[in-house]
């Protein structure tokens, strides 16, 4: 199926449009390797569910092309494509048994009885779940029917597996747990995953790649370290993980390096990544964990002067809001090591960032 | 606190009866609420129903106006001459009826259950006074029947208040004192006969409603708004006419000189002389039923689909089913409690019909509510209509209870 250079999935220049006035994905551009867990992450309506249902075949796409293995699948119907899907409310069948709801696939494919039982054992047993099969889907837990749609979604050897925010009804717990097993399952069975989650936490976790959506747009597409040590975007910035941002101006940009002055009139060195040169807007980014809140200046450091203006003990670190060049909304966050400084409300202290750490990216109001 | 005291509540009193205080005021409020209600239900439905029942297989005309030969008839055999005594409390007691003007409900009475005795007691009534002993010769030379076993076997029956007679009418069967119940012959059946196409065309109604509401109601729960409002305006607008307008509406189309003929004529299916007779006969009561009932049908399928969310057919493709085969094995088998409450409601609402046949119905499209509107009418017969009534009603929770045994009411979703 696959000739070694292909990609397993692509979408080449797909758009989608519902009403024929407003595009929901903009020309969309995604290559999945095979055994890859790649992640689309965004908020409501970024078009990343709907990227999803075109791919299982339940939406079509108003323009541009999907392939799977090397051949486009657009005018293939869902049931013909072989890819296993587990639903945001599970959707198992509810006068099935679990058993029953297993065995479906394989009795569509037509296998003979005792390979059926065969293979829904063996899927019962992957998500330990083999004295359930008598049940019927009402009488399980959250998490025991989220095991059952995932065994389902397996059981007939998918190359390929959807699934649109799985998690998304269980708690936090069991939704952490359920995570780790997702990744393992994925390991263990060598599948291509895509999954669909507005949950950064749960992208990171799980995936080889996220793709961030926004707007109908990709807007990052990278493993889970780059995206949040490096993004790209300030939507990225602000999306994954916690950030700290800054509006300024640039005055110049020498080897990769942009001097911005702020609005608060203190000038700062930060990484150019997504400015568009002299005296362009821009907004720096710093995350909260990378930031040094010391009495004075630090050598080496970018710093700024700052107002403790509240403190929240969370036991491994103390989490300070600080008022830093006019945003009274910076977050620092203060390892709880044994010399901790003795932080005190309303104290004038600096707060210092390495000018790797500092990233000047596309201006975004408010 | 010692353990074998009750607990109380903070002023002492045991806090069992302190909770049945503070819930009387709420028990006592709720059925303040109900009580209304419950007398309006009891007052204008189980009572009259209850009594109707009671008529059914309870009737003391004769032994309330014929209270001399009451006791003797009692006593009597049935099966040997009739005595002298007997004669003689008959005039006794005929003599009364035409002064009370009482004969004609006896007189009906007896009609009942011996058809042609009616002008016997009337007639014999107006000349009871000049009868002169011995009775019996008295009577015999004034009406010859007088001397037949049979109509005092009839008296014996009527005789007696509580009888199982009317349910045997009502079975096209005959309760007689020497044999018990015996079967009509076969051509003089009339009720078997109307129950079982009573049942019919009820099956055939109800099965028409789900043929054609299935659909209906799909694309009412699977279509944009804005095209599912409409639809469900067309589907309840029907209920905001008249029962009347709509069957008459079908006299207009499907009479031989209707719409339907009249194409049928038009595009040659039949000739001019040889129209198709679709109304006044059962094919006119099926199809105006069918679409009287239909809302009835679609409404409940509706709201069970309602409920199913488009998750389930797509994860039954996504599975690899075909759309046809998911429709079946995933889909049908969720409506199943709409189709129960739909076919039930729609099965119980036809098997007791009446306008609708009585309009467009003729003579092979009556149902038994027909008959039960004739005898309660027509010829006053009140206990056969509610010995016929009565069985319908335990036919349909015969029905209702097999429902249950089957598929179970807890299944059933009305809306």
């Amino acid at each position: 199926m696959l000739d070694g250079s292909d990609p397993f999935v692509r979408f080449r220049n797909v758009q989608k449009s519902y009403d024929g006035e407003t595009l929901v994905v903009k020309n969309l551009n995604l290559e999945i390797e095979a055994g890859e867990f790649v992640t689309m992450l965004g908020p409501s309506g970024s078009g990343k569910t709907t990227c999803l249902m075109m791919l299982a075949g339940f939406e079509t796409a108003t323009h541009g092309e999907i392939e799977l293995g090397g051949s486009p699948i657009n005018n293939i119907p869902p049931h013909k494509r072989g890819i296993g899907m587990v639903f945001q409310n599970y959707a198992l069948f509810p006068h099935m048994t679990v058993a029953e709801n297993l065995a479906f696939p394989l009795k569509v494919r037509k296998m003979t009885p005792a390979e059926v039982e065969e293979k829904v054992k063996r899927a019962l047993d992957m998500v330990q779940m083999a004295a359930f099969g008598d049940r019927k889907p009402a009488q399980l837990s959250g998490g025991q029917q989220q095991r059952i749609a995932l065994a389902r979604a397996l059981v007939f050897e998918p190359e390929l597996v959807l699934m649109d925010e799985p998690l998304g009804a269980l708690d936090k717990q069991l939704r952490e747990h359920m995570q780790y097993e997702i990744k393992h399952i994925h390991e263990n069975l060598g599948v291509t995953v895509v999954y669909v989650t507005h949950d950064q936490s749960e992208a990171l976790t799980m995936s080889n790649r996220i793709a961030v959506f926004d707007d109908g747009v990709i807007q990052q597409l990278a493993d889970p370290v780059t995206l949040y040590e490096r993004p790209e975007n300030s939507f990225v910035a602000q999306f994954i993980g916690e950030n700290n941002t800054m509006p300024g101006v640039v005055e110049s940009v020498a080897k990769g390096v942009a001097s911005v002055k702020l609005d608060s009139g203190d000038t700062v060195k930060a990484l150019a990544i997504n400015t568009d040169g002299k005296g362009s807007r821009t907004s720096l980014s710093v995350r909260p964990e990378r930031c040094v809140v010391s009495q004075k200046k630090t050598a080496g450091l970018s710093s700024l002067k700052g107002r403790l203006e509240e403190l929240i003990y969370l036991g491994d670190h103390v989490r300070c809001r600080m008022n830093v060049a006019g945003n009274d909304e910076f977050i620092v966050k203060v390892p709880n090591t044994a010399d901790h400084l003795g932080l005190e409300i309303g104290a004038e202290t600096y707060v210092g960032w390495k000018t790797d750490d500092c990233r000047a990216l596309d201006f975004k109001a408010g | 606190m010692d353990a074998t005291q009750p607990i109380t509540a903070a002023d002492g009193t045991p806090l069992k009866k302190k909770l049945a205080q503070a819930m009387f005021r709420s028990k006592l409020r709720a059925a303040g609420l109900v009580a209304p209600l419950l007398a309006f239900v009891l007052a204008s439905f189980i009572f009259p129903i209850l009594a109707l029942m009671w008529q059914g297989v309870h009737n003391d005309t004769f032994a309330r106006y014929m209270p001399n030969l009451t006791e003797e008839l009692r006593v009597w055999d049935g099966v040997s001459e009739p005595t002298e005594e007997m004669y003689a409390l008959l005039v006794a007691d005929l003599k009364q009826n035409r002064a009370d003007k009482t004969i004609g409900k006896v007189a009906s009475r007896v009609n009942q259950e011996l058809a042609g005795t009616r002008s016997l007691f009337t007639s014999t009534a107006r000349k009871a006074k000049k009868l002169e002993p011995p009775y019996k010769e008295a009577l015999i030379k004034t009406k010859k029947k007088w001397g037949q076993l049979e109509v005092w076997q009839a008296m014996k029956l009527t005789n007696q208040s509580l009888t199982p007679g009317y349910y045997a009418t009502s079975l096209d069967a005959v309760y007689t004192v020497d044999s018990g119940f015996v079967m009509k012959e076969e051509k003089r059946q009339i009720y078997t006969k109307l129950f079982v196409r009573t049942l019919f065309i009820s099956a055939t109604v109800m099965l028409l409603c789900l043929l054609l509401g299935y659909p209906v109601a799909y694309l009412l729960a699977t279509l944009p708004l804005k095209y599912s409002n409409l639809l469900m305006i067309m589907v309840l607008l029907p209920f905001w006419t008249s029962l009347l307008v709509r069957t008459t509406a079908w006299i207009a189309i499907l009479q031989s000189q209707g719409v339907v003929n009249d194409l049928l004529v038009w595009i040659g299916v039949a000739s001019d002389e040889g129209r198709f007779s679709l109304i006044y006969n059962m094919t006119g009561t099926i199809v105006a039923m069918t679409h009287i009932l239909l809302p009835f049908m679609i409404l409940p399928l509706y709201s069970v689909m309602k409920t199913i969310p488009p998750s389930y057919m797509r994860a039954a493709r996504s599975l690899g089913a075909t759309p046809t085969r998911a429709f079946i094995k995933v889909y049908m088998p969720q409506t199943v409690p709409g189709i129960g409450a739909g076919g039930l409601l729609v099965f119980i609402l036809a098997i007791g019909y009446y306008i609708t046949p009585a309009l467009v119905g003729g003579q092979d499209g009556q149902l038994i509510s027909n008959m039960i509107a004739y005898h309660m009418q027509k010829s006053l017969n009140w206990s056969l209509a509610a010995a016929l009534g009565g069985i319908l009603l335990g036919g349909v929770l015969v029905l209702y209870w097999a429902y249950d045994r089957i598929i179970g009411i807890d299944n059933m979703k009305l809306g």
